[in-house]
């Protein structure tokens, strides 16, 4: 499989804090990668590092064997689509403009299919012509994603499967729409595009992604299949609980348990 | 606030479909609009002219009865009444597309330059440039200042926008109270300036002054029209060109440039077409307040915030309410005049309340 994102060593700084340090990264075509960790792991910087948003203090990001700075944000727009967290909108967009904002410059008529593709797959069809500032936290979060789809899919018309990078993107999504996100995700990898999404839901990430990338403190914790990834020590590592791992169908599925007794347990 | 939300949710709304139509017809309406107030602003003043006297007066009739009362209506039409309603248009059109873009840039219907002491920078580079160049350099200045103005008030204009961004964005994100505080004392420091040259200026120049600070068109000229003609033109050719930036930066800065947008690029373009747009229209009218905000306000509720349509339309309606205003500011107390800024401040002072009260539901400032 061909490469899509490469990241070297990447460090970023924050005036003396280190948010991020000597990270690497691959991720190639049709991967599906979650990122977890507990707050202030650095997940956000390093998506937003991973997205050109930001440039690193050290190391650098290549996207399509190419350096990522080296792009004009148009271009970039054109290879990646990223899904932000806490979007708000002022203005009284409908959920259609919202979505049509991803075709970038192509008109509503080019662009229709997509759009009405998009918004179905979301299950906004029918708030199309609603004004997005009136819909629900879950209702917004769900016409960005269909907005980001759209940028992608239009992306990769022109220039082969792309990367799609999400922040927490289930964080105001009922359970239902947590499983319909994650299985849009999932048809995108199928269709060669590399997916990189941070999750905070460990059995949803794991249901999610065959590779997990744990952060730590802004380091690289672990990389790898999720069975390797996901055990008791892990979790009492990193995120300083106690839990049962069970196995279910192969896939490991996550029961946590009491604080205290994974502090009691650290500290013996 | 779930149940804010309910209530926002089940609020009529207006069909994008309606929304849609609407906006094919709006510039089409807005033009036939400015044409008819336009052509009322023609007839009425200190010296009415009937419609029916309006074809000969303009020369499209009966050039041979050269009477003495066309003479008269010619006379008033050509050198004091079209020179005065161009200019007036084109800073209503100015002011209006002014505020839109800003509101654009800081993803906020609250912008306006009057309002956060862009109009004042400008007016403040004004005054100081009439109080200088009269009293320091004398005559060798005095001819420049026609072209003077323009210039100093956009230079005023544009380093207020750049300070009020400095100060009110932070790492990619505007901080709207910020924004609406630094506005505040940035206009505070202006007026304190403005305050310190009328202590020192002449009586001449003291009029000069207290014309910029009320907002009046009265000293409108074909040479002042034919400074605003260019920026208009120049504005509306950016317009166009910044209009897909502005729409997707209402996801944010860096949604707007994972969008594909040129974030940086557009944030320096909007900022010096707000400081061009607004410091030459102040350095002809004086500060006006409050058609940035109402106009592009009332357009977004017919036509939407896409700004494609929302900043030419924004130029026609803040045309026409300025050529009503001022056509009323020299008739409701004729022959004497009211200064224009009073009455855009009566009618635009309520409708901003009006937008705060509408926004106090919907997001927390």
């Amino acid at each position: 499989m061909s490469t899509v994102i490469e990241a070297r060593h990447l460090s970023k700084r924050a005036g003396r804090a280190r948010l991020l340090d000597g990270v690497s990264l691959t991720v190639a075509a049709g991967e599906i990668v979650a990122i977890i960790g507990p707050n202030g792991a650095g997940k956000s910087t390093l998506l937003r590092l991973l997205s050109g948003d930001l440039r690193p203090s050290e190391g650098e990001v290549r996207l399509k064997q190419r350096d990522i700075g080296s792009y004009t944000p148009r271009e970039l727009a054109a290879r990646r689509a990223m899904l932000s967290q806490h979007i708000n909108v002022t203005f009284p967009f409908t959920v259609e403009e919202i979505v049509l904002m991803g075709a970038g410059d192509r008109s509503p008529r080019e662009a229709g299919a997509l759009v009405d593709a998009a918004l179905d797959e979301v299950g906004l069809a029918h708030f199309r012509e609603r004004q997005l500032p009136t819909l629900s936290g879950g209702e917004q979060q769900r016409a960005h994603f269909a907005r980001v789809l759209v940028q992608l899919a239009c992306g990769e018309a022109e220039h082969g499967p792309g990367l799609l990078l999400l922040d927490e993107p289930t964080s105001s999504l009922d359970l239902r729409h947590q499983i319909d996100l994650v299985e849009a995700a999932r048809r995108r990898a199928a269709g060669g595009t590399a997916v990189i999404a941070i999750l905070h839901d460990l059995n949803l990430a794991i249901r999610f992604a065959d590779r997990l990338v744990v952060l730590n403190g802004g380091k690289l914790a672990a990389d790898g299949p999720r069975t390797e990834v996901v055990t008791h020590e892990t979790i009492r590592d990193i995120f300083e609980i106690d839990a049962v791992v069970h196995q279910a169908d192969g896939v490991p599925y996550v029961l946590p348990q009491s604080m205290r007794a994974a502090a009691r347990s650290n500290a013996s | 606030m779930s149940v804010a939300i309910e209530t926002e949710a089940r609020r009529p709304q207006r069909h994008a479909g309606a929304r849609r139509r609407s906006a094919s017809f709006a510039i089409p309406l807005l033009l036939a609009v400015l044409a008819a107030t336009a052509v009322i602003a023609l007839t009425v003043g200190a010296a009415g002219i009937p419609l029916s006297r309006l074809p000969a007066a303009l020369g499209f009739a009966g050039t041979t009865t050269a009477d003495a009362m066309t003479a008269r209506d010619q006379l008033v039409l050509w050198s004091i009444r079209i020179p005065r309603i161009a200019a007036t248009a084109m800073v209503g059109g100015l002011l209006a597309a002014a505020g839109a873009i800003m509101q654009g840039l800081f993803r906020n219907p609250l912008a306006d330059p009057a309002l956060v002491g862009v109009s004042s920078g400008g007016a403040l580079a004004a005054a100081s440039a009439i109080v200088f160049t009269d009293s320091r350099f004398g005559e060798t200045l005095r001819f420049l200042q026609t072209e003077l103005l323009p210039l100093a008030a956009f230079a005023g204009s544009l380093a207020t926008t750049a300070i009020l961004y400095g100060i009110s964005s932070r790492s990619g994100r505007t901080s709207i109270a910020i924004f609406l505080l630094a506005g505040v004392a940035i206009t505070a420091i202006t007026n304190a300036g403005i305050g310190l040259l009328v202590f020192i200026a002449d009586d001449r120049q003291l009029r000069d002054i207290t014309f910029w600070l009320l907002g009046s068109m009265s000293g409108a000229t074909w040479t002042k029209a034919a400074v605003l003609a260019p920026i208009l033109v120049i504005g509306l050719a950016a317009c166009t060109f910044i209009a897909r930036g502005l729409d997707l930066l209402v996801l944010g800065e860096a949604d707007a440039f994972h969008g594909g947008v040129d974030v940086e690029r557009l944030k320096r373009i909007s900022i010096v077409m707000v400081s061009a747009m607004t410091g030459v229209a102040v350095s002809i009218s004086g500060v006006i307040g409050f058609v940035g905000i109402v106009v592009p306000h009332l357009l977004r509720l017919v036509i939407g915030p896409a700004h494609r349509l929302l900043l030419p339309a924004s130029v026609l309606l803040g045309a026409i309410l300025m050529v009503g205003a001022d056509t009323l500011a020299r008739t409701i107390v004729a022959p004497a005049e009211m200064p224009i800024g009073i009455l855009t401040a009566a009618v635009g002072a309520p409708v901003f309340l009006g937008i705060l009260l509408r926004q106090r539901g919907l997001a927390s400032l």
